[in-house]
């Protein structure tokens, strides 16, 4: 991939960075009137189990992320015919799933902490299963086609229309669901277009934590991207290297 | 044998109606489809009759259970007509004759015919047997129930064209068509809920324009990726 | 018209079937493909159909120096036994579908004759599922030839065919060869006595 990211030692720094982020998030004590830099709001109700912001959040929007990412790559794909498009295309959708399994049953939890029950139908839960569930079609058709460079192709394709299909997500769930189904008792989080934002508050030392979490799951996600396509790329390589010494 | 004189140009639309008048004298002569299709409706509406039993159901679930029904329907049905063409191998006449939109088009219309008739049966059956389903703005159920056919149709003729080139078809058809009908099947919920209510025909506007662009963004991208799905 | 391949390789899961095929043809050549079972014959045959796509090369018909007008459908006529016909519909309704699938008017006049030419017209009302796999092969180049196509493949042209059958191929075989481009795929050579161009897929791996 690219020379110049493996010699600085960037792996390294996230690590630090990342483990920062969680003692942080985990240590920092929340107080009803944070009047130190290094205390955070209480949120009425939940206290610690706020805590789980600073990890739900981030896989949520990774999982949104790695499905666009894999469109685009799709794309490519479906522009060059090259298969290392493919297989970028495929790593980020399989970390996709991760995030988003890990995204739907932290959500699963926080709504246990808020509203008392696991699931609640409302816009972000429902968004969040829908994309776990295109997540799943994607891999259930992929594993369907055996030829490479069909499973390849369709997989491509079944992504652009899964994404044209998303602003739809956005904007019809939160209508439609408001109405089909009551408020749930106790509403902190809000909606920005169906992704989870949230509506706590939070003062500056949280917002910046929050942040920095976003950013470390953000380089952990990439950094596992980057070992899933330089495996399969080297698999690629060699698999294509046997034909040609032919 | 040099080139013929007198058959003129290739028309676009005379190859797509021939993809569909092909689809459909084939379906008129051996009705494989149709027929399948309608007992499957038939016996949704039967299992959905028993298990509400005496007591029924609010006329809002009622309203999701007539779209879970055509839903259904539509997954039993609207496959076929990619699926045939490669169990039985001649999906390659159709790519050495017919240009890939004209196929596209062909089947498309086939499928909307398809659901068009299947949904107006399953809806007759649906007020004849079901107690409490009822419609109080006709308007707004009419167009709900043309636009969610359509919208119903185009997704699924797209995804169909992608699972026939896959190995299990059968399972494949419904597991991939379910996510991205959702905003569709959601909207004309809703809308046939308004519709039961008694609702002004403006307050399911927003629902219609929903359905509106739904279809023309799916119907878009369909010509636009159906030559990768479809050329090999 | 002018059929142009170049560099033609196809990959198939990994598996190289063939690399590097080149021809270029013009109306009066003939092109032989020849090669073992499975090496491919048929493979060559569907890309240059353009239904199949390459791994990589292209293949390029053009006419008088531009790309052809209309789709490459309209100057293609294959006969293969991988192409199925429909066993609900008659021979006659095949040949309709022949001109109206390309987007042409039909030709039922000039589908009647081809007919009686192949042999089938006493049976052309009845449907595909009936006919023996002699006569489906007869359907085949029916199909292939009505709309006059420039350009003929054949693959295993006399696959099913008896003695007659085979003097119908041998004939239609010489009138493309005299106005068009002929290609043919096969390992039984006695099937084509001249032709211009080869292509032999045995070449490479043993």
């Amino acid at each position: 991939m690219s020379g110049k990211i493996r010699a600085f030692p960037w792996k390294g720094l996230l690590g630090v960075w990342t483990t920062l982020v969680i003692v942080l998030a985990l240590a920092l004590p929340m107080v009803p009137q944070p009047r130190f830099w290094y205390e955070f709001p209480i949120v009425p109700g939940l206290e610690d189990k706020a805590r789980i912001i600073f990890f739900h959040v981030p896989t949520a929007w990774l999982s949104v992320l790695a499905f666009v990412s894999s469109m685009v790559y799709g794309i490519r794909y479906l522009r060059t015919k090259d298969l290392r498009w493919d297989l970028r295309s495929a790593s980020a959708a399989g970390l996709g799933l991760l995030f988003c399994v890990l995204a739907t049953v932290t959500g699963a939890i926080w709504a246990k902490f808020s509203w008392g029950t696991f699931w609640n139908w409302d816009p972000r839960q429902t968004s969040i299963f829908v994309l776990l569930l295109i997540y799943g079609a994607y891999f259930a058709l992929r594993s369907a086609v055996e030829v490479e460079e069909k499973r390849a192709s369709l997989a491509a394709v079944y992504a652009v229309i899964a994404g044209v299909v998303m602003p739809f997500f956005m904007f019809v769930i939160p209508r439609v669901l408001e109405s089909l189904h009551p408020e749930p008792l106790v509403n902190l989080e809000g909606s920005v277009g169906g992704l989870p934002a949230p509506k706590l508050q939070m003062n500056g030392t949280m917002l910046a934590v929050f942040l920095a979490s976003l950013a470390a799951f953000t380089g952990v996600y990439y950094w596992m991207w980057t070992l899933r396509v330089r495996a399969a790329a080297l698999e690629l390589r060699r698999a294509t290297e046997g034909e040609n010494r032919d | 044998m040099s080139a013929p004189v007198h058959t003129g140009r290739p028309s676009w639309i005379r190859s797509a109606l021939a993809v569909f008048l092909k689809d459909w004298n084939s379906e008129l002569r051996t009705r494989y489809a149709v027929s399948a299709l309608l007992m499957f409706v038939l016996t949704t509406i039967a299992i959905v009759l028993f298990a509400l039993g005496t007591e029924g159901a609010p006329p809002h679930a009622l309203a999701g259970m007539l779209w879970v029904v055509i839903f259904f329907s539509g997954m039993s049905g609207l496959a076929r007509i990619f699926v045939t063409e490669e169990e039985r191998g001649t999906a390659m006449t159709l790519q050495l004759t017919a240009p890939p939109s004209a196929v596209y088009t062909g089947k498309l219309l086939f499928n909307l015919v398809l659901v068009y008739a299947v949904n107006t049966v399953a809806v007759l059956l649906f007020f004849f047997f079901i107690q409490g389903f009822e419609v109080r703005t006709v308007s707004i159920f009419l167009v709900t129930l043309f636009l969610g056919s359509t919208g119903l149709a185009v997704m699924a003729t797209l995804i169909a064209a992608i699972i026939a080139k896959a190995n299990t078809k059968g399972t494949l058809f419904p597991v991939l068509s379910f996510p991205l009908l959702l905003p569709l099947l959601l909207a004309v919920i809703k809308a046939t809920q308004l519709a039961a209510e008694g609702a002004f025909f403006a307050e399911a506007g927003g629902e219609f324009q929903i359905l509106i662009s739904y279809i023309g963004a799916v119907l878009t991208v369909s010509y636009l990726v159906f030559d990768y799905v479809w050329k090999d | 018209m002018k059929v142009e391949a170049r560099g033609i390789r196809k990959v198939f899961n990994r598996r190289v079937i063939f690399r590097d095929v080149s021809f270029s043809l013009e109306e009066g050549k003939v092109l032989l493909v020849t090669g073992r079972n499975g090496s491919g014959k048929s493979t060559l045959v569907k890309i240059v159909s353009h239904v199949l796509s390459p791994t990589a090369g292209s293949v390029t018909f053009t006419d008088g120096g531009g790309p052809v007008k209309g789709a490459v459908a309209r100057h293609l006529g294959l006969v293969s036994p991988y192409l199925q016909l429909y066993d609900e519909f008659t021979a006659s309704e095949h040949l309709d579908m022949a001109m109206t699938l390309r987007g042409l008017r039909p030709d039922p006049a000039g589908a009647d004759a081809l007919l009686e030419r192949v042999g089938l017209f006493p049976r052309r009302n009845d449907p595909v599922r009936t006919y023996s796999s002699g006569m489906k092969q007869r359907l085949k180049y029916a199909f292939a030839l009505l709309h006059r196509p420039a350009v003929l493949l054949l693959d295993e042209p006399m696959s099913n065919l008896d003695a007659e059958g085979i003097g119908m191929v041998r004939g239609v075989m010489d009138e493309q060869r005299a106005a068009g481009i002929l290609v043919v795929a096969t390992n039984d050579l006695t099937d084509l006595e001249r032709y211009d161009e080869r292509v032999d897929l045995n070449g490479g791996k043993p």
